[in-house]
């Protein structure tokens, strides 16, 4: 493992513990709410911040072990991060920015300055060397970060939030590019985002950080198709309910119903249900669904030619139809209808 | 807009130009008194020239101890937490507000011969070296003097940039791999560079123009401890047109300081 991390860290508010490891080359998405304590975690690894207990192991050397009074700082790490803002240093040209670190690590000016043209030729703004950072765009800026985090060839790679200070049509761009050098890079990467696209573009493996602990880990799929937490549901937009399995029959946590289930299961288990699985009626319904709940509608939203219906009531759910089943059905907001969802299309895995 | 409309108070007004002319006036009456046509040959007298070199030398060295000094106080007051650390920016921060007369007082009480750090240093080094220090009535004491009213100037200019700089700039520097040294001079220092430059002016306009410590710590010698203030002092006695023609010099440096400075002060809205 380039990367073993196990440690405890309290900050105010913040209770960290964490613990992840991260082979070279592979592709970490940190995943999580604002607060969740993914920048501490960051600025831990960076050597930014001292934990409380445990170990912090980068590239088979010790970095941070209180109990063995270990602690290097961030300046004797061979890790490199790209801050959320970039942070350029707004005093020196964009060339300068990228030959800072080889610099301070002891390569003669000249040589750093060579450096860090190579560095800038492959992130495609040789062009820019001699631009002082406020005359660059921020998909220019990016690349400078990632240039002169990467010129110091660091054995961890840190992204805090890459790409949410860009514009959205600039992002697709410069997400497409950083999957690109994320690939060549040898190193093992951890990517901070709360965005479930750059950890499905970018990520081998997603973390979920909430509240500071781990409430799930896995690959994207995984992640997906099995999620644990609401966070994890409401991020990739799916419903999950919770409740207790006798057969075919789901008590829900909640005690505020039941639900029909295909295969028979035993046990505390979690419901995904997708939105566009989900019929909405103005009558109660005859048919084939075995489930039904009577919900107030609280909220549409816009998606694509989709639009997600919000449900309040007894069991919140977000149903998914046509714009033109609304406009068909005359739904409007505070009113009551019926929800039906197959046994079927109800996928149930233990807790 | 009822409010662009409406008229100017103008008894306030009447007494804000009082308070103008307050200020203009004896710049006025200093032009008006100089005595131009021999003003070249009054800032020629020897006497003059020796207040002016002196100020010159004694303002500069005081500037050069208050950035010596004072750049790592700032640091220290700015970026260590420690207990009393209030007290001591209180402490730094007096010489502000002191009567000047009574820090060359307290001066004396501490570094004149006699004084709490001079005595028992004089008697050491009188035991085991030829060497004595005495710095009340020279140059040195001089300096001395103005570098304790200089120093504050420095230190609160440099302190409030430091605070407020974005820290997270050193934060990268140091992953990028810099020591803290480096981080100090090729980082934190050019952020805070504008705030150096001001305070060093400040703490220099304030070295220049000291008076009342010098004179009670350094006493009143010729080409020693006499500067322009002093000068200026005693030349009004017997010499009229040299103390306004000295005055003019002053003046003339504090316009420049102004000027220098305007962008932090004068555009402010």
């Amino acid at each position: 493992m380039t990367v073993s991390a196990a440690f405890r860290l309290d900050l105010g508010d913040l209770h960290l513990d964490l613990s992840l490891d991260i082979a070279a080359g592979e592709v970490v998405a940190l995943l999580g709410p604002n607060g969740a304590g993914k920048t501490t975690v960051l600025r831990a690894l960076a050597g930014l911040q001292g934990i409380d207990t445990g170990r912090l192991t980068v590239a088979g050397d010790v970095v941070d072990d209180p109990e063995a009074g270990v602690f290097r700082p961030a300046e004797r790490r061979p890790v490199g991060v790209v801050f959320q803002d970039y942070l350029l240093f707004p005093h020196l040209t964009v060339l300068e920015n990228v030959a800072f670190g080889p610099r301070s690590r002891g390569t003669a000016k000249g040589e750093a300055r060579s450096e860090a043209r190579r560095w800038l030729d492959r992130v495609g703004i040789a062009d820019l060397a001699d631009a002082k950072p406020r005359a660059i765009s921020g998909g220019q800026a990016q690349r400078t970060a990632l240039a002169r985090a990467l010129a110091t060839s660091p054995e961890l790679l840190l992204l805090d939030e890459p790409l949410a200070a860009l514009d959205a049509g600039t992002r697709a761009t410069v997400r497409r590019d950083l999957r690109r050098y994320l690939d060549d890079f040898g190193g093992a990467t951890v990517l901070v985002t709360h965005d479930a696209l750059d950890a499905i573009a970018l990520a081998d493996r997603v973390v979920i950080l909430e509240a500071g602990a781990v409430t799930q880990a896995g690959t994207i799929d995984e992640i997906t198709t099995r999620p644990r937490t609401s966070y994890v549901a409401d991020l990739i937009g799916v419903n999950l309910l919770r409740g207790d399995a006798q057969g075919t029959t789901v008590t829900l946590d909640s005690h505020q119903g039941e639900v029909t289930i295909a295969e028979r299961t035993e046990g505390p288990v979690l419901l995904l249900i997708r939105p566009h699985s989900i019929g909405l009626y103005r009558q109660r319904p005859e048919g084939s669904a075995r489930n039904r709940w009577q919900g107030e509608i609280t909220g549409f939203d816009l998606l694509g030619d989709r639009v997600r219906v919000r449900l309040g009531g007894a069991i919140p759910l977000v149903a998914e139809v046509t714009p033109a089943a609304v406009a068909e059905m005359r739904l409007v907001e505070g009113e009551s209808v019926w929800a039906t969802v197959k046994a079927t299309d109800i996928t149930a895995y233990a807790r | 807009m009822t409010t662009a409309r409406r008229r100017p108070p103008i008894a306030v007004v009447a007494v804000a130009a009082v308070a103008v002319a307050f200020f203009a006036l004896p710049l006025i009456g200093l032009l008006q008194r100089a005595s131009w046509s021999t003003f070249g040959h009054d800032l020629n007298t020897s006497q003059s020239r020796e207040a002016l070199r002196l100020s010159l030398v004694c303002s500069l060295s005081a500037t050069a101890l208050s950035i010596l000094f004072g750049m790592p106080l700032a640091w220290v007051l700015a970026r260590i937490a420690f207990p009393g650390r209030a007290l001591v920016r209180g402490l730094v921060l007096l010489p502000l507000v002191l009567p000047p007369v009574v820090g060359g007082v307290a001066l004396l009480s501490a570094f004149s011969n006699n004084g709490l750090l001079i005595k028992p240093l004089n008697q050491f080094l009188a035991q085991h070296t030829d060497w004595h220090i005495q710095l009340t009535f020279t140059t040195a004491g001089a300096v001395l003097a103005e570098t304790f009213v200089a120093l504050p100037f420095f230190v609160i200019t440099v302190e409030a940039a430091l605070r407020t700089m974005d820290r997270r700039y050193e934060d990268v520097a140091a992953t990028l791999g810099a020591d803290r040294w480096t981080v100090f001079r090729r980082v934190t220092l050019p952020a805070i560079l504008p705030s150096v430059i001001a305070g060093s002016v400040l703490a220099w306009a304030r070295a220049l123009g000291e008076f009342g410590a010098t004179i009670t710590f350094a006493g009143n010698i010729i080409g020693r401890t006499q500067t322009l203030p002093l000068a200026v002092y005693l030349a009004l006695e017997g010499n009229p047109d040299v103390a306004i023609a000295l005055s003019l010099v002053l003046l003339g440096v504090s316009l420049i300081v102004i000027v220098s400075l305007r962008d932090r002060w004068l555009e402010r809205s």
